[in-house]
């Protein structure tokens, strides 16, 4: 399977991964453990091959992560022979940084902005990648590829830099950082017929399985000890896979029987809905995205 | 499944209400990229602003405070795909305080779509953005007449629009334009024709989108490969990272790299996936060389016959991004491929109104100004001209002091003195060309579908010598034995070209060397129309002819050197002209009172005091078949 528009997207984000190594001092890799930081993961060796991967990859941990996803990011390390630090956000709540929401309806989502800019602060990362698409939500639609932050780690998007042609203006002052979105122009299924055209090893979430499932607001979330039926909630069993790995707690699953990569592209290329529709936090409020983004959530 | 599905990325403008983001709604709706829970949210921003229609513009509308004003004010990138073609479209707003978003979106695009509103007709914004969309140079323009609905569908109305704006486009440098006649609301002539149109036969719109050539504007001729980064795994690996700018490479080719101008080959094109042999235009690789020479980051690798040009005072058309205008004569970084070097503009010679396109004196240009400069750097930019190759050509500038990006550059040519620009022509400002560019792929007819045609390949022929020495005798003669073999021929020499073209030219270094450079233009679009160009020129000079052949493909250039003794072409004489140098009546006379820089490194060398015309003739065209220009070689 051969599609020309990837090798083109392919081209320019490994394009973009470059201009990172080259114009920055300590990029850093952000890795969720989701299909898109995976994909990030491939472009990354592909990009410096035969070399290795010259930046260190970090991983903000919920501790509200499926299982799976630690073992596969394990793994995927030691393939690669790259670098990994990974840091709590329990350890940002025990500290006193942030105050964890209670209830059963309680989301870390939010609390991982803090722990993700003390990291950045403590390993002075200048450059941090990110796998986020600007297909996602429409309030990403404006973001640059090299994204421009304060010292806050605040983004401005009245006061974006243009960026023209393939020219990428990466020069800050010191305790500004960029995020750099290489794969912005990709849509969920690119990122799908590239794994299949790459033969890319995705963590078991993302295939058809059995699993224990609470519907709450329209979401079907993975029942666990941190999800748990409230009211006339119940458990049930049913075949559903992931579109998105993240928080347990807000990331919901879809009925499905696509037990395979061809499956997958082929129930993406007719899905009606949005991945991010899936997703308990984005339904907040409807410039929910955005405000978090202002934070300096991804 | 199609596999075959490739990208076009296009940018829409248009003036508030003109129904851009309705269209833009409608081709993602149409087109199946609208999920249902973004429609669901649309339905409900709707309901809760209190309008009773589904707003499809609000699917693209972003950021809350474009919300909130009800306009777009950035560049916001939409997708859809259909099973032919990807589309990445740069959605930027049509008013003139958005030129510089306007500028951003076109210079990445391949497509700008213009709307019209029926009933308004051509306004200036329209204009606007044609003359935006040419001075970027995107390949393709598609002007849509919206609102149809509202005019009846009446075929007047789109030939009104199609004749006004017709002959404003005609003074620019346009490439292609195409108009549509549509209703983005109900959708006619969008995806599918609908029944009220029957007076049109052209393509929809979106059937056009689906098959307008893509890569019509990239230059597949010049190989140019900025160096990103240095991959040095160990001591038995070096490798230089980079995306192929322009034209590609093959292992085993002669490369040379600036600013060093050390000489090598290309020893592999390394990818995660296996070597290739060879790099083509976009593609992300790694390539080795033979030797190990020192290469960092900005160094450029180009072939050994097709060099970039190379100054520190270039000649630009420059938009400027920022709130705090522009200083002359204060230091920018620029921006240049994967360059950065210290800069300033040395003149700011006029903006132009990007309304009237009138340009006028300034002494700084303000946030959406567009202005032609003078640029000095601290080091030379090996630089191809904009027109005609948007990587190499292009650069942006960056305020020191705050990092920002203040202004995206587009350069013409190295500086000229100021009295130079006096004599420029009114209204080239889209950057009508001086000469013209097209050796790639053009629109339509492909070079190689002519070749097929003609039956053989496109070459220049470039005679040089003497006068006297029997250059022009010896290319017509060839031109004779060709044409009767059925070779599409183009015959140029001093004297045709001096009769009309450059009728404006003497004989001062500066005239000769734009005698040559013309000559060698007009040989290229020969070229590239498939022809076997014979160019029988003096060109004494070594750097002019280097200059020609560089506008050439490798092997698509051949040297041939016509040598006569000076004694022999003396008193050959035909015109008359050794005695009257000799005599001093003519100043500049080479081989007389100005030199002849002999070829080193010609394709051929023939001797026409020792030759026969006939087995000159003979041996040119036994060449021509050993290289496989002509068929029936080896
Ligand atoms: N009758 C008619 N109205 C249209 C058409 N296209 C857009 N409109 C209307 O024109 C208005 C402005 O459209 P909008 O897409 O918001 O314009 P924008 O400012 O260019 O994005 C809206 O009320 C649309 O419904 C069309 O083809 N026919």
């Amino acid at each position: 399977m051969h599609y020309q528009h990837l090798k083109l997207l392919e081209a320019e984000s490994i394009y973009l991964i470059r201009e990172v190594a080259a114009q920055f001092e300590r990029p850093f890799l952000l890795f969720s453990g989701g299909k898109d930081s995976i994909i990030m993961a491939h472009l990354a060796r592909k990009a410096f091959f035969p070399g290795k991967i010259p930046f260190t990859l970090l991983h903000v941990d919920t501790g509200h992560n499926f299982p799976e996803t630690i073992a596969f990011r394990d793994a995927l390390m030691a393939e690669l022979g790259a670098r990994l630090e990974v840091r709590y956000v329990q350890d940002s709540i025990d500290q006193g940084r942030v105050v964890e929401e209670t209830g059963p309806y309680a989301s870390r989502n939010g609390l991982q902005t803090v722990t993700l800019l003390d990291a950045l602060a403590e390993f002075k990362v200048d450059a941090a990648l990110g796998g986020a698409r600007r297909d996602e939500e429409k309030a990403r639609a404006k973001e640059r590829f090299f994204s421009h932050r304060d010292e806050f780690g605040q983004w401005d998007p009245k006061n974006q830099r243009p960026e023209l042609w393939n020219l990428y203006n990466g020069r800050h002052k010191p305790n500004e950082h960029f995020r750099v979105f290489p794969i912005s122009n990709w849509t969920e299924l690119d990122v799908w017929q590239y794994i299949q055209m790459e033969e890319i090893e995705l963590p078991s979430l993302y295939f058809s399985h059995e699993r224990e499932i609470i519907e709450r607001d329209g979401v079907l979330l993975g029942a666990s000890d941190v999800v748990y039926p409230v009211g006339d909630e119940v458990v049930k069993r049913q075949v559903v896979r992931f579109r998105t790995i993240g928080d347990m707690t807000c990331t919901g699953a879809v009925l499905s029987r696509a037990k395979t990569i061809d499956d997958i592209v082929e129930e993406v290329a007719s899905a009606r809905v949005t991945e991010r529709g899936a997703r308990a936090d984005d339904k907040r409020s409807e410039a929910a995205m955005e405000d978090r983004k202002k934070q300096g959530y991804f | 499944m199609t596999q075959q599905m490739d990208l076009l990325r296009f940018t829409t403008a248009g003036s508030v209400d003109d129904g851009k983001s309705t269209l833009i709604g409608r081709l993602l709706y149409d087109s199946k990229s609208i999920f249902e829970d973004q429609m669901d949210a649309v339905e409900t921003a709707s309901r809760n602003r209190g309008d009773e229609e589904v707003d499809l513009a609000l699917l693209t509308d972003g950021l809350r405070a474009e919300r909130e004003q009800k306009i777009t004010i950035d560049v916001a990138y939409r997708y859809f795909a259909t099973p032919r073609r990807k589309f990445i479209i740069a959605d930027t707003p049509g008013h003139i305080q958005y030129t510089r978003n306007m500028v951003t979106g076109a210079s990445t695009a391949e497509l700008a779509i213009i709307l019209i509103d029926a009933r308004k007709g051509v306004l200036t914004q329209s204009k606007r953005h044609g003359f935006l969309a040419t001075l970027l140079r995107i390949p393709h323009l598609v002007v849509a007449i919206n609102k149809m609905d509202l005019v009846d569908y009446s075929e007047r109305v789109y030939e009104e629009v199609m004749d006004e704006y017709g002959a404003f486009i005609a003074k620019l440098d346009a490439q292609n334009v195409t108009y549509i006649p549509i209703s983005a609301l109900l959708g006619d002539n969008v995806v599918e024709k609908g029944a009220n149109m029957d007076w049109y036969d052209g393509p929809t719109l979106l059937h056009h989108l689906e098959t307008v050539n893509v890569g019509a504007s990239v230059n597949h001729v010049d190989f140019r490969y900025p160096v990103q980064y240095v991959i040095r795994p160990n001591q038995d690996f070096r490798g230089y990272a980079g995306q192929v700018a322009s034209g590609r490479v093959a292992v085993g080719e002669d490369v040379v790299v600036l600013p060093s101008g050390l000489e090598s080959k290309i020893e592999g094109v390394v990818t995660a996936d296996g070597g290739l042999e060879m790099a083509n235009i976009g593609e992300s690789v790694v390539l080795t060389l033979e030797d190990e020479i020192d290469i960092s980051r900005g160094d450029m690798i180009v072939r050994k016959r097709n060099l970039p040009q190379k100054s520190n005072r270039v000649d630009a058309t420059i938009c400027w991004m920022s709130d705090e205008p522009l200083k002359v004569r204060q230091a920018y970084w620029v921006q240049h491929t994967t360059r950065q070097v210290k800069g300033f503009v040395s003149e700011l010679n006029y903006k132009i109104d990007v309304d009237t396109m009138h340009r006028s004196a300034a002494t700084t240009l303000g946030l959406n100004e567009i202005g032609r400069i003078q640029l000095t750097t601290t080091q030379p930019l090996y630089y191809d001209r904009y027109q005609i190759n948007r990587v190499t050509g292009s650069f942006i500038l960056i305020d020191p002091a705050t990092n920002s990006t203040v202004a995206a550059g587009m350069i013409r040519g190295k500086s000229r003195e100021v009295e130079d620009l006096l004599l420029d022509e009114a209204g080239d400002e889209s950057g009508r060309p001086k000469s013209t560019n097209v050796v790639w792929e053009q629109e339509g007819i492909s070079l190689a579908a002519r070749e097929e045609r003609h039956g053989h390949g496109a070459a220049v022929l470039w005679f040089t010598g003497l006068s006297g020495s029997g250059k022009s005798t010896v290319a017509k003669k060839l031109e004779q034995v060709l044409f009767g073999m059925g070779v599409s021929t183009m015959f140029l020499d001093g004297d045709n070209l001096r009769h009309g073209l450059n009728g404006d030219l003497g004989f001062s270094g500066a005239d000769r060397q734009e005698n040559i450079r013309r000559a060698a233009e007009v040989a290229r679009l020969g070229y590239a129309h498939g022809h076997i160009v014979l160019a029988s020129f003096i060109s004494p000079f070594a750097a002019d002819r280097r200059a020609a052949r560089g506008l050439l493909p490798e092997g698509r250039f051949l040297e041939v050197y016509v040598k006569c003794d000076l004694e022999v072409v003396k008193r050959r004489d035909p015109k008359g002209l050794y005695a009257k140098a000799l005599a001093g009546e003519i100043d500049n006379f080479t081989g007389i009172s100005a030199p002849y820089e002999e070829p080193e490194g010609a394709e051929l060398v023939v001797e026409t005091d020792l030759e026969s015309p006939d087995e000159i003739v003979a041996r040119i065209v036994g060449r021509l078949r050993d290289v496989g220009i002509l068929g029936g070689g080896e």
